[in-house]
């Protein structure tokens, strides 16, 4: 039999070898993701200590208290290596420059890290720089300072010299450098910035190195409760290294169900492949059974090429896999926290062989099923009625629990595969039936007095063996996918920009002291700035609920309970006595609708969300410890908050009476018209009052397309996946449709059409399918991207028109350019050559 | 109308030069019907191409109703096809994905500024005369051999063309189906007054032509009238 194989493999399948090109794509992806995925952990293993710089990290929002500091001065004295970083975000203003830029204080004491090095340029610096009022930058911090090496850093009331440039840090995220870049400077003078009085959040770390595991543990073992209270956590590096494989793996799997994405799409090209095949091979077939060749053996003879061919196809993607796994660490180097070395995981590539191989045959056995049952008696008459295999069932059910099985092996849960499974499916469904509706509607909808070439052009869309619907749903697909994130991302920065228009506020100064307020508005009156509103702030933490202690309330809901959060943060409050924009009340009323009271716990309202963590409802009593005092309210309302305008949002809003009183910081809401005056002011600000943090929105919206830039990255680059398998499956269809295509293009020539009419009518058709694929993707992106802004965001919806017209355009253009590059041979020749040629 | 002189085409065949047609000389006068037969390989089909424009001979010319077909380039040649020529194939090379109608309007369409009023009007009637009428909106798989045939037989004289090239019209079909398309080919001719030539394997066919030109070999053998 297996020679049967290789001598009808010589003039079978292999003209569908590009179609298995489409899964070698699919592999490639995948074992470029998952090889890459075992990059990572690999890395992370072995660069654990260093992620962290320590052995223990023991982190508080508070100073830490004293039991603490002095458990750990005691620690120092046994022999165990401590340092501490304090850091905060504050102003920074470089001079000359004169530019001021909100950024990150690092403070640092003792040797931290521990472990790994930190490059810094001029190198060697990240030791011997705290010998005086020095500081090291991320680079970020010169550029957007427009400062240099030498020049001065001001910070609160002390000037610092900026030393250098620090390369690295460890556990550095490429996100978080987006939020503000990094400023590093010794402790001992942070008390003369005078930056930590002034109620700006903090956050205080103390690293610990022990001479050995054993010393961790017992340490760990006999303090626990110390460093581990409601105001401190610890972290190992053990735990920091289990949280970074757990989290990047996650990441890496779902970017995985995306390479899967493409492999099915693969399958589908197989599938489309297949069918051609059997239509052509259905006689020979018919003949090998009339010669006595037994219904299995003849498709067992099929199904050994398709699993021949899968094998080759998965064999050259796992090569081309790898490849790409070299190519990942580049693509994705700012948004991974470590460096990844790389090395072969033969394990990875096996398996995707072999997922590769399972797909080819799966997706090839749906069309084989007609030559298994083809009669013997159809070698002689063509008319013959074939019969439908009851097989059929099985081959659907095998389709589905193989999409189920592959699914459940990439992705992170159950949960997620089924979700995946569900999805893809559903996509491809619809993706499916609008391809097949759409098409039905092109061809009715070209006008008769349309010029022949386009009329000819949008009928070869329908000529016999056409793959019109595969190549459609393959570009479709791919389509989707990175039109999906285009429409997503910039409905997100739009909201933004729409927020930062005409009268909305575009500058924020916020930790804006009691006793400096009337000099921030006065400040804003010299620069000819409106004041357009002014929101208290009263940091509080929760002290009781319905009289019970919150200690108390959290041992009785076991240390896993998921609102735990809510129960041990510090709240950063308002009080007012109206709603505003963004938020609106759900249950109860509003005081302002309210009899007036001045007795009793004050009102309180509380955000839906925080409310249902906490376990609270209309009439629950919470008290508040402001600052040492303890404030009893009752929520009387509960309110949805729209998180996404940008201005001051609460989870809890106070009756004024409660808190007015209270200790309070402010922020200020203004609209500079434009960049200058905004620096101005700005630079105003932090001359005048140091701790005042002032930010730009303008900003911040770039910073937000930087960020989703960069978190969009990875997917965009496996969604490159499809849409190369999208193409590999167009070249495919245009390849098996060589004949076909020659015989028209020479009877075209023939009949007397000029090359530049048969040009023509073959672009119409590549536009066509190309526009076909564009307008069904983009179509199901925007019915997407509508429902993840509106039921993930909840934020209004409003498609970018003119790109999306841009992207079919380009769609449209990309299909028609492979298409007549596939095809060109078919052009070239002159028309009698060409008819020898078919005839041979 | 056709004057060819010298004639000499040779291919690459297997990675030797195979020629195919040996110095040859015909003359086809207008509204003359010439049937070429001879044995498979014998050079008739590339034969029909020369004179049709559709290759370059190697060596020699080719004139159609005066034009010098090797001065024109690929696009001119087959300007002055969709202009002057009619074909008709063995196997028939109707569009698949256009309805009789619309394969009859083909070569009308294909010419320099595309349809023209009335076109419609004489490729419906050309599918009238070939017993079609009924047929207009069918595609060539709704249609039997003998149909689709007689679809390209209108489609060869759409053009209104002054000289029709035939390669076994009847090749495919049964022998009374393939007498029927010829009584209609026969038929248009003589009312289009088109010249004709005709390939063909079938002396029965070749009977009712003018001329009967056989070729062996790539050379012509005999040139006779068929009655003699």
């Amino acid at each position: 039999m297996l020679r049967m194989v290789r001598r009808d493999a010589r003039h079978g399948f292999r003209r569908f070898g590009l179609h298995m090109g489409a899964i070698a794509i699919g592999v490639a992806a995948l074992v470029a993701i998952n090889a890459f995925r075992a990059d990572v952990a690999d890395s992370i293993r072995a660069q654990a200590r260093d992620l962290l710089g320590a052995d223990l990290e023991i982190s508080s929002r508070a100073p830490l208290p004293d039991s603490l500091t002095a458990l750990l001065d005691s620690a120092a004295r046994g022999g165990v290596d401590i340092a501490y970083v304090t850091d905060f975000a504050s102003m920074a203003l470089a001079a000359p420059s004169g530019h001021t830029r909100l950024v990150q204080v690092r403070a640092l004491e003792g040797g931290f890290p521990f472990y790994g090095s930190i490059t810094t340029d001029p190198p060697g610096l990240w030791r011997g720089f705290r010998t005086g009022p020095q500081a090291l930058v991320d680079p970020g911090a010169l550029i957007q300072l427009a400062a240099h090496v030498g020049d001065t850093l001001h910070l609160g009331d002390t000037a610092f010299t900026i030393a250098g440039v620090v390369r690295n840090y460890p556990g550095d995220v490429g996100l978080r450098a987006a939020l503000g870049p990094r400023v590093f400077i010794p402790a001992r003078y942070l008390a003369a910035t005078h930056l930590l009085e002034r109620g700006s959040r903090v956050g205080y770390a103390a690293y610990l190195r022990f001479s050995t595991p054993a010393a961790l543990d017992q340490f760990i073992a006999s303090h626990h409760d110390e460093i581990r209270s409601r105001a401190v956590r610890y972290t190992t590096a053990d735990a920091r290294e289990r949280d970074l494989t757990r989290g990047l793996d996650y990441l890496g799997r779902y970017l995985g169900l995306v390479g899967l994405a493409a492999l099915l799409l693969g399958g589908v090209g197989v599938a489309s492949a297949v069918r051609l095949f059997v239509e052509e091979r259905i006689e020979s077939a018919a003949v090998l059974r009339c010669l006595g060749a037994r219904q299995g053996t003849v498709f067992a003879i099929y199904v050994a090429q398709a699993a021949l061919l899968g094998l080759a196809g998965s064999t050259a993607g796992a090569a081309l896999g790898v490849g790409v796994q070299l190519l990942l660490p580049r693509v994705l180097r700012g948004v991974l926290p470590l460096d990844v070395s790389v090395r072969v995981h033969p394990g990875v590539i096996v398996t995707g062989i072999a997922v590769g191989v399972a797909v080819a045959v799966i997706f090839a056995l749906l069309p084989l099923l007609r030559i298994r049952n083809v009669p013997p008696l159809r070698a002689i008459r063509r008319d013959l009625a074939e019969t439908r295999d009851r097989w059929r069932v099985v081959v659907y059910a095998a389709l589905a629990a193989g999409l189920l099985l592959l699914a459940r092996w990439q992705a992170p849960n159950l949960r997620s595969a089924l979700g995946f499974a569900v999805a893809i499916g559903g996509t491809g469904l619809v993706l499916w039936l609008a391809a097949l509706a759409l098409i039905r509607v092109t061809r009715r909808a070209v006008p008769r007095s349309a010029r022949y070439e386009v009329r000819q052009g949008i009928a070869n869309l329908f000529r016999p063996r056409n793959q019109t619907v595969a190549v459609t749903l393959a570009l479709g697909f791919g389509i989707f996918l990175v039109a999906t994130l285009y429409v997503v991302q910039t409905n997100l920065v739009r909201r933004l920009s729409m927020d930062t228009g005409a009268d909305r506020p575009n500058l924020v100064a916020f930790d804006v002291q009691t006793d400096e307020l009337v000099g921030v508005k006065q400040l804003l009156v010299t620069h000819a700035l409106p004041l357009l509103d002014v929101v208290p702030i009263v940091p509080a933490r929760i002290a009781a609920i319905d009289g019970v202690p919150v200690d108390s309330v959290l041992a009785a809901r076991g240390p896993r309970h998921r609102g735990r959060w809510a129960f041990t943060r510090e709240y950063r409050n308002t009080y007012r006595d109206t709603l505003v924009n963004s938020e609106q009340v759900v249950a109860g009323h509003w005081w302002s609708n309210a009899p007036a009271d001045t007795t009793g716990p004050a009102q309180v309202s509380l955000e839906e969300g925080v409310a249902e963590d906490l376990g609270l409802t209309l009439g629950s009593r919470v008290t508040w410890n402001v600052q040492g005092v303890r404030v009893p309210t009752v929520v009387t309302s509960l309110r949805t908050v729209n998180w996404a305008r940008f201005e001051p949002n609460f989870f809890a809003v106070f009756q004024p009476r409660a808190l007015a009183g209270a200790p309070q910081t402010f922020v200020v809401l203004t609209r500079a018209p434009n960049e200058d005056v905004g620096a101005a002011f700005q630079t105003d600000l932090v001359r005048r009052y140091p701790n005042v943090s002032a930010l730009d929105l303008g900003l911040v919206e770039r910073t937000l397309d930087a960020v989703l830039d960069k978190v969009t990255l990875a997917i965009r680059f496996m969604a490159l996946f499809s849409i190369a398998s999208g193409i590999l499956i167009l070249i495919g269809a245009v390849a098996a449709s060589r004949r076909q295509r020659m015989m028209e293009t020479v009877l075209l020539k023939t009949l007397g059409a000029s090359t530049r009419q048969v040009r023509l009518v073959l672009r119409t058709e590549y536009a066509a399918l190309g526009l076909l694929a564009a307008v069904v993707g983009i179509g199901l992106a925007t019915l997407g991207a509508w429902a993840a802004m509106h039921f993930l965001f909840t934020l209004s919806f409003a498609p970018p028109v003119l790109g999306l017209v841009l992207f079919a355009a380009a769609a449209a253009a990309l299909t028609t350019a492979v298409g007549m590059l596939a095809g060109r041979e078919t052009l070239r020749r002159p028309p009698l050559e060409a008819l020898r040629r078919l005839s041979e | 109308m056709i004057v060819a002189e010298h004639l000499e085409q040779t291919f690459l065949s297997g990675g030797r030069p195979l020629t195919v047609l040996h110095d040859l000389n015909l003359t086809v006068e207008p509204r003359g019907f010439v049937a070429v037969m001879g044995p498979s390989g014998s050079g008739k089909t590339t034969l029909l191409g020369l004179l049709a424009g559709l290759d370059r001979p190697t060596r020699g010319t080719v004139r159609l109703d005066g034009r010098e077909l090797g001065a024109l380039s690929e696009d001119e040649r087959a300007a002055f096809r969709a202009a002057n020529v009619g074909f008709v194939f063995q196997t028939f090379q109707l569009l698949p994905t256009l309805t009789a109608l619309e394969n009859v309007l083909v070569p009308l369409e294909l010419r320099p500024g595309g349809r023209r009023p009335g076109d419609v009007e004489r490729a419906r009637g050309l599918l009238e005369r070939v017993g079609l009428a009924d047929r207009l909106d069918h595609y060539p798989s709704q249609l039997s051999g003998g149909e689709q045939q007689r679809v390209g037989l209108a489609r060869a004289f759409a053009n209104k063309p002054k000289i029709l090239f035939a390669d076994e019209p009847t090749g495919s079909l049964d022998a009374e189906t393939g007498a029927g398309v010829i009584d209609r080919l026969v038929e248009l001719n003589r009312e289009e007054q088109t010249t004709m030539v005709l390939v063909t394997h079938d002396p029965e066919l070749a009977a009712r032509a003018q001329r009967v030109v056989a070729l062996h070999a790539g050379t012509i053998v005999s040139d006779r009238r068929p009655d003699a």
